[in-house]
Parts: C-alpha cells; sequence; structure tokens
C-alpha cells in the first residue's frame, strides 16, 4: 500500500501547481483550470486520508470528494458562462482588461 | 306635600335644560327656541303653583329633600332643596311672571337677530333664579346667587356691541361683585361656627336648634357677637344684589339691557333675590333680640332700606328716561322692602316683595310697549299723548302706577306698602324709619305721577316733526300686560289686615278671617295718613306737570324752575357716580398704575435679566457648538472620507490582484496555524 505522505506530496504538488496557474496566467479559462486543480488536490486529500484511517466502513471522506465534485462541476458551470459571457462583450478572455469593477 | 316635595327640583332643572338646548340651537330656529324656553318655564310654573298650593294647605313645617354632594374625610356636603311657603311663593311669582315676560319678550325682540341667544340666557336666569328660591342649602342658594349674576351680566350686555351697555354689564358685574364677597366671607364663618350650611335639617340645620344654638353660645368677636357679624356680611351680599345705598349705582345702567330684562331681572326677581335671602335667613338675624325689641342686625338692615328708600325717590323726581325713573323706583321700593323686613319680619318685606315684583314687571314691560310703540324713544320729554294711541298700554300702566304709588284700597301696593309703614310705626328703636317711610310713599307718587303726565297726557313731542307715529303694540305684549294688571290689583286682597292669607302663609301659619282688624282705629288712622300722602304726591305731580299743558320738550323741568340747584343735584342723581369715579375707582386707577409700574420695571426687569442671562448662556453654546463640535465633526468627516478613498483605491478591478491578495493570506494563515501548533 502506498504510504499516505506520498498521497499528500502529490495533492501539494497538485495544489502548488493550480495555485501558480491561478495567479500567474491572463487567460481566464487557464485560471479557472488551476481552481479546479487545487479543488482536486483537496478532494485528493480526503481520499487519501479516509483510505489510510483504521475504520473505512463509513464512506464519509469519499463521501465529502463526491459532494467536492459536484459543487466544483456547478462552479466551472457559472464560472464558464462567466467567461464566455466576458468573451463575448471584449473578444477577448484576458482577465486584467477586465477591470471595471475598481473602487 | 310629600310628593311634590319629590319632584320640586324639576322647578329649575327644566328651564336649565331649556337653556342648555338652546345654547347649541342655531340662530335661525327662532320659534323653537321660544316655544322651547317658554314651554319650560310654563311646565316650572305648574309644578310651583302645585308647590303653592300643598304649602297653602300646610304651611307649618317646611318638607325638605337632602342629598350628599360630595365627601371629603368625615366631613359631607349636603345639597338640597326645600318645599316651604317661602320658597313656594318665590318659585310661583317667579316662573310665573317670567312665563309672561317670556312671552313678552317674543313680540319685544321681534326684530333682534339674536333671538334665540335672547331666549338662551332668558332661560339660563330663569333656571338659576329658580334654583337660588328652592335651594336648602348656602352654598347652593350662592351657586344660583352667582349665576343669576352671570345671567344678568350676559342679558345688560345682550347688545354688546353699544359701548354703554357692554360697560353697564360690567358695572352691574362688579359691583355686585363687592357685595357677593361679604357674602362669601359670611358663608364660610357661618360654616366655621355651626359645622354645616343647610338650612333645614330635621333640627341640625343652621336655621334650627342646632346651628343658633352653637351660635348663640358663641361669645362677642370684637365690638359685635358672632352672629351680628355673619349676618351682616350676609347682609352685604344682599345690598349688592338689591341695589341698596351706597351699591345702586348699578341698577339704573342696567337698564341698556333689552326691556324685557329690566322688568324680569332688575324689577321683579333677581333684584329682589337679597330680601329673599334675608328673609331666608331671618331666624339668624333676629338670633338673641330681646321681647319686642330688635337686634343690631335688623336695625342695620332697617335702615339702610329707609335710607335707600328715601334716596333713591328723590333721585326718581328729577329723572327724564322712562326706565331710569322706574330703576330708581325700583330701588326705593326694594329699600321699603328691607324696611318692612327689618321692622316687621319676614312676611311684610316679602309680602311687598311679591306684590311690587308683578306691579313692576307690569311698568316695566308697559314702559317696554311704550319704547317699542315709540321707536325706542326712551325721554318722557319726547312722548306725550300716548293714551289716545296706545290704549291697552295706557289701562295697564295707569294700574301699576296706582299700585306703586299706593292708591287706597283697590291696589295691591297699598297694602303692602300699608303693612311696612304700619311696622314702622311700631317700630321700638326709632321713628325715623316710619317718617323716611311716608316721605318716600309721598315721593313715589309725585314723580309716578309726573311720569304719567309727561307719557301719556298733553300732546305729542317729537323729536323731528317728521318721525314716525306712535302705535299700540301686538297682542302677545298686550296680553302679558293685562294679566300682570289683573294681578296688580288681586293681589293686595289676600294681604289685608282682615285676611292676612300671604302675611301668615309666609310665616308658616295659617290665615282667618278677622274684619275686626279692618276697623281698628291704629289701621284706620294709617291708611288716612298714607292716603294723604299719597294724594298729596300726586297733587304736588299735576300741579307742576298737569296744571297746564306741557311746554315743548326743550323747556326746563318745571321742577327746575322752582329750584335749580336742588333739580341739578337730583338729576345727577347726588353725585354718586361722581363721587365713586373720584374715590374709588381713582384709587383704583391709581392703583393699577402702580402695580403696572411695578409690574413693566421691576418684574419686567427681573425677567428681562434672567431672559438676557439665558440669551447670552445660549450664546456661549452656540459658538461652542459652531466652534468645537461642529468643526470637529467636520474634521472628523473629512478624514473618513479621505481614508475611505484610499481604501477604495486598492480594489483595482483586477481580478489576479485580488487572488494574489488571497494567496498571501493563505499562505500567512498557514505559516501562523504552523508556527501555532508547533509552540
Amino acid at each position: 500500500m502506498v504510504p499516505l505522505d506520498q498521497y499528500l506530496l502529490l495533492s501539494a504538488l497538485l495544489f502548488g501547481i493550480g495555485l501558480a496557474g491561478v495567479l500567474t496566467r491572463r487567460n481566464g479559462i487557464i485560471v479557472l483550470i488551476g481552481v479546479e486543480l487545487m479543488l482536486n488536490a483537496a478532494n485528493l486529500n480526503f481520499i487519501a486520508f479516509w483510505r489510510h484511517r483504521a475504520d473505512t466502513g463509513a464512506a464519509d471522506g469519499l463521501l465529502f470528494a463526491m459532494f467536492a465534485i459536484g459543487v466544483a462541476a456547478a462552479e466551472v458551470a457559472v464560472g464558464l458562462a462567466l467567461i464566455i459571457a466576458l468573451y463575448r462583450a471584449r473578444r477577448s478572455v484576458n482577465l486584467d482588461e477586465a477591470k471595471e469593477l475598481k473602487g | 306635600m310629600e310628593r311634590i316635595a319629590d319632584i320640586f327640583w324639576l322647578v329649575p332643572v327644566l328651564p336649565l335644560l331649556a337653556a342648555g338646548i338652546l345654547a347649541v340651537t342655531r340662530r335661525p330656529h327662532r320659534r323653537r327656541a321660544a316655544t322651547l324656553a317658554i314651554g319650560a318655564m310654563g311646565a316650572a310654573c305648574c309644578i310651583a303653583l302645585l308647590g303653592l298650593g300643598a304649602t297653602l294647605l300646610h304651611p307649618e313645617e317646611p318638607v325638605v329633600r337632602n342629598f350628599t354632594w360630595m365627601k371629603f374625610g368625615t366631613a359631607s356636603l349636603e345639597l338640597g332643596w326645600v318645599l316651604d311657603p317661602l320658597s313656594a311663593a318665590m318659585a310661583a311669582m317667579v316662573s310665573f311672571v317670567g312665563t309672561l315676560i317670556f312671552i313678552f319678550s317674543v313680540g319685544y325682540m321681534a326684530h333682534d337677530e339674536n333671538f334665540t341667544r335672547f331666549f338662551n340666557f332668558l332661560a339660563l336666569f330663569g333656571a338659576a333664579m329658580l334654583g337660588l328660591v328652592i335651594a336648602n342649602n348656602l352654598l347652593l342658594l350662592f351657586i344660583c346667587w352667582e349665576l343669576v349674576g352671570l345671567a344678568s351680566y350676559l342679558l345688560i350686555g345682550f347688545w354688546y356691541h353699544k359701548p354703554s351697555a357692554a360697560n353697564a354689564a360690567k358695572k352691574a358685574f362688579i359691583t355686585t361683585r363687592i357685595g357677593d364677597l361679604g357674602f362669601l366671607l359670611g358663608m364660610v364663618w357661618l360654616y366655621a361656627e355651626t359645622g354645616t350650611l343647610v338650612f333645614y335639617d330635621g333640627g341640625a340645620g343652621c336655621l334650627e336648634a342646632g346651628g343658633l344654638d352653637a351660635l348663640a353660645a358663641r361669645g362677642p368677636g370684637g365690638l359685635l357677637a358672632v352672629p351680628t357679624l355673619i349676618a351682616l356680611l350676609l347682609f352685604c351680599g344682599a345690598m349688592g344684589k338689591s341695589g341698596q345705598v351706597p351699591l345702586h349705582v348699578w341698577l339704573p345702567d342696567a337698564m341698556e339691557g333689552p326691556t324685557p330684562v329690566s322688568a324680569l331681572i332688575h324689577a321683579a326677581t333677581m333684584v329682589a333675590a337679597g330680601v329673599f335671602l334675608m328673609a331666608r335667613v331671618y331666624p339668624l338675624l333676629e338670633l338673641g333680640a330681646p321681647e319686642g325689641g330688635s337686634t343690631t342686625a335688623l336695625t342695620v338692615i332697617t335702615w339702610v332700606g329707609a335710607v335707600t328708600a328715601l334716596f333713591a325717590a328723590l333721585i326718581a323726581t328729577a329723572q327724564n328716561d322712562i326706565k331710569r325713573i322706574l330703576a330708581y323706583s325700583t330701588v326705593s321700593q326694594l329699600g321699603y322692602m328691607f324696611l318692612g323686613l327689618g321692622v316687621g319680619g319676614v312676611a311684610v318685606g316679602m309680602f311687598h316683595l311679591l306684590t311690587h315684583a308683578f306691579f313692576k314687571a307690569l311698568l316695566f314691560l308697559g314702559s317696554g310697549s311704550v319704547i317699542h310703540g315709540c321707536h325706542e324713544e326712551q325721554d318722557i320729554r319726547y312722548m306725550g299723548g300716548l293714551r289716545r294711541k296706545m290704549p291697552v298700554t295706557f289701562v295697564t300702566y295707569a294700574v301699576g302706577m296706582m299700585a306703586l304709588a299706593g292708591f287706597p284700597i283697590f291696589f295691591s301696593g297699598f297694602w303692602s306698602k300699608d303693612e311696612i309703614l304700619h311696622a314702622a310705626h311700631g317700630w321700638p328703636v326709632s321713628a325715623g324709619p316710619f317718617w323716611m317711610g311716608l316721605l318716600g310713599a309721598a315721593l313715589t307718587a309725585f314723580y309716578m305721577t309726573r311720569q304719567m303726565l309727561y307719557v301719556f297726557f298733553g300732546e305729542r313731542r317729537q323729536r323731528d316733526a317728521h318721525g314716525h307715529e306712535a302705535h299700540e303694540s301686538p297682542a302677545v305684549m298686550t296680553w302679558p300686560l293685562l294679566i300682570l294688571a289683573a294681578f296688580a290689583i288681586g293681589l293686595g286682597f289676600v294681604g289685608t289686615p282682615a285676611w292676612a292669607l300671604a302675611p301668615e302663609y309666609l310665616e308658616g301659619r295659617h290665615a282667618h278671617l278677622a274684619f275686626g282688624h279692618l276697623f281698628s282705629l291704629e289701621f284706620i288712622g294709617l291708611a288716612f295718613v298714607s292716603t294723604l300722602v299719597v294724594a298729596a304726591g300726586v297733587g304736588a305731580g299735576w300741579w307742576l306737570y298737569g296744571r297746564r299743558p306741557l311746554a315743548p320738550a326743550e323747556d326746563v323741568d318745571a321742577l327746575a324752575h322752582l329750584s335749580p340747584e336742588v333739580h341739578r343735584v337730583l338729576g345727577n342723581r347726588f353725585y354718586v357716580d361722581e363721587f365713586y369715579a373720584a374715590t374709588v375707582i381713582r384709587l383704583n386707577a391709581l392703583l393699577s398704575r402702580g402695580c403696572d409700574l411695578l409690574d413693566r420695571w421691576l418684574w419686567g426687569g427681573l425677567t428681562a435679566l434672567v431672559a438676557y442671562g439665558f440669551l447670552g448662556l445660549a450664546w456661549v453654546g452656540k459658538f461652542f457648538e459652531d466652534n468645537a463640535i461642529n468643526r470637529g465633526f467636520d474634521l472628523g468627516c473629512r478624514r473618513l472620507d479621505r481614508g475611505a478613498g484610499r481604501a477604495a483605491g486598492w480594489q483595482d478591478g483586477l481580478v489576479h490582484n485580488y487572488l494574489r491578495a488571497l494567496g498571501v493570506g493563505f499562505a500567512t494563515l498557514l505559516l501562523i496555524l504552523t508556527w501555532g501548533c508547533q509552540s
């Protein structure tokens, strides 16, 4: 059985890649993908902790992950819709150009 | 008797209800107003006549109904009404004369736009006056006393747009108020001494053994005994209301009111309230009288009455206003009533009050008819010859004049005045009042003859040649005159020495026929003397004014030909008004001016000082507010605004900056948590 810290390392790696994508890229779609990566890193953690627990009878970790995936799917739908609306409005998905909402 | 006593309270309450309804009746409902007032007064009259009948059958004991008005501590205030000869006779007279005068007013006030208000006030007066006469409590009597004063004020000033009427109303109110102060003090003192103001209360009332014993046991209070002082204080109120010297000045001026008011209030009823009050508290007045003698209080009343009777009769001889002559005659007759009360007791004074009420109401209504027929002319010099134009008024007026002058046998005034003179003749203290009364009777005959000759005989002397012709008054005015004239004649026969029904009844006894009294030497002698006196008065009047046709109106008075100085003094009413103007009123004005100065400078100055102090404080406050609070607040607001602007700059709209801040925040949180867990 693969030890727990390897899963955690993988998930940290995924999270780091996602975060880097979110912070560095200007393309809205890439940022969305980064966000998804970060989310799924968390999901991986849920599953890993659930698998490495003594009592595996209860499916709570799995359920957490399933819920997170469901919520993420909904979120992506909204996010993609926003980006499409943005693209239609200004023929670009560069987030730095959409800065009208400032104080 | 008991049954009637139970409903006797309706007598004042019915007119009161009418007055209440009329107070909210609008001006155009003239017919309804008159009907309501006359109906209420007529109904009250019916009940009062029932009471009169019951007390005629059983005059001995007063029947009283008391109820508790309010309680304070252990003491309670009892009010109530009494059915005895005094109250029943007064209530019957007031409501009967009142009803006739109400009816007369329908004609007299026909052209007045405030017809409804007039009947409202009349009904209010009727209620108050009837309440006054049936009250079984000095306090209730006082309340009604003040209410009739109010009604009198309202009615004298009925034509308030005339300054003279408004002034006369004020004068009447204030002058009677001076007397009422004495009344109030006497009442409070009586309560302090006896602990009750109820007249008859099963032996415990202030006019019964209970109260009188408490008073009699009281020692002298200073110069006079306490009961005497209380009686004199109460008499002050009676003097004010009944226009006795020196408080008579308001009554002639009160003639500014409409003539039915003069007849009702200032001749027949209200002014007699003073005499009635004295008759009501008579047991108090005669308290401690020696056998066959008189008390101090009664002596004072007698002298005041005698002086007033003569004094006012003298003034009346030189007046030219038809109503003013009658007003002074009223003052004089009220003096007679007090004189009779003082020397002969309740019956003598009250009998004259009752007969006088009828014939003086008759004379006043007659003068109202004359004034109405002559188109508001009141000066007798501009009348004359009216006997052909106004026959009914002339005949009834002549009856009233003869009753007032005391023509023998057939007229009520003769019997009641004779009663007074008879009692005065037998007065043990002094013969003065008798001679003054006799002289007053001669003067009464004289001035009434003069008035008759001026008004009804000779040729018409109009103010301008193209004036309207005089005309007789409508039936609604002449019928009350005829009824009153019948009473002015008939009422005398219930008070003759042979059958002294009225006097005996008023003293609470049954009367018996005794023709022997009629032929007693004393009575015949006195009747002969008074007849002579009346004849002398009438003869003098005819000699001066009737012998030859009266000169034109502008000519001097015949009396002034004889003695101009005397006539001037009398014509100016002995300068009493001028004397008051120079003393009391000037003192009053002086004091008012002093108060004004004190008010304006001392108290006004203090007030201004305080006000300016607060104004200064307010200025300081305003300065502080402007400079410290407002400026500080503004500064704070500006800072906040600037700070918020700077903070708003952070929200630059770039998603990446937000995400970066999120990342930095997340990392910091992580670091803190890791570091926190390790330590």
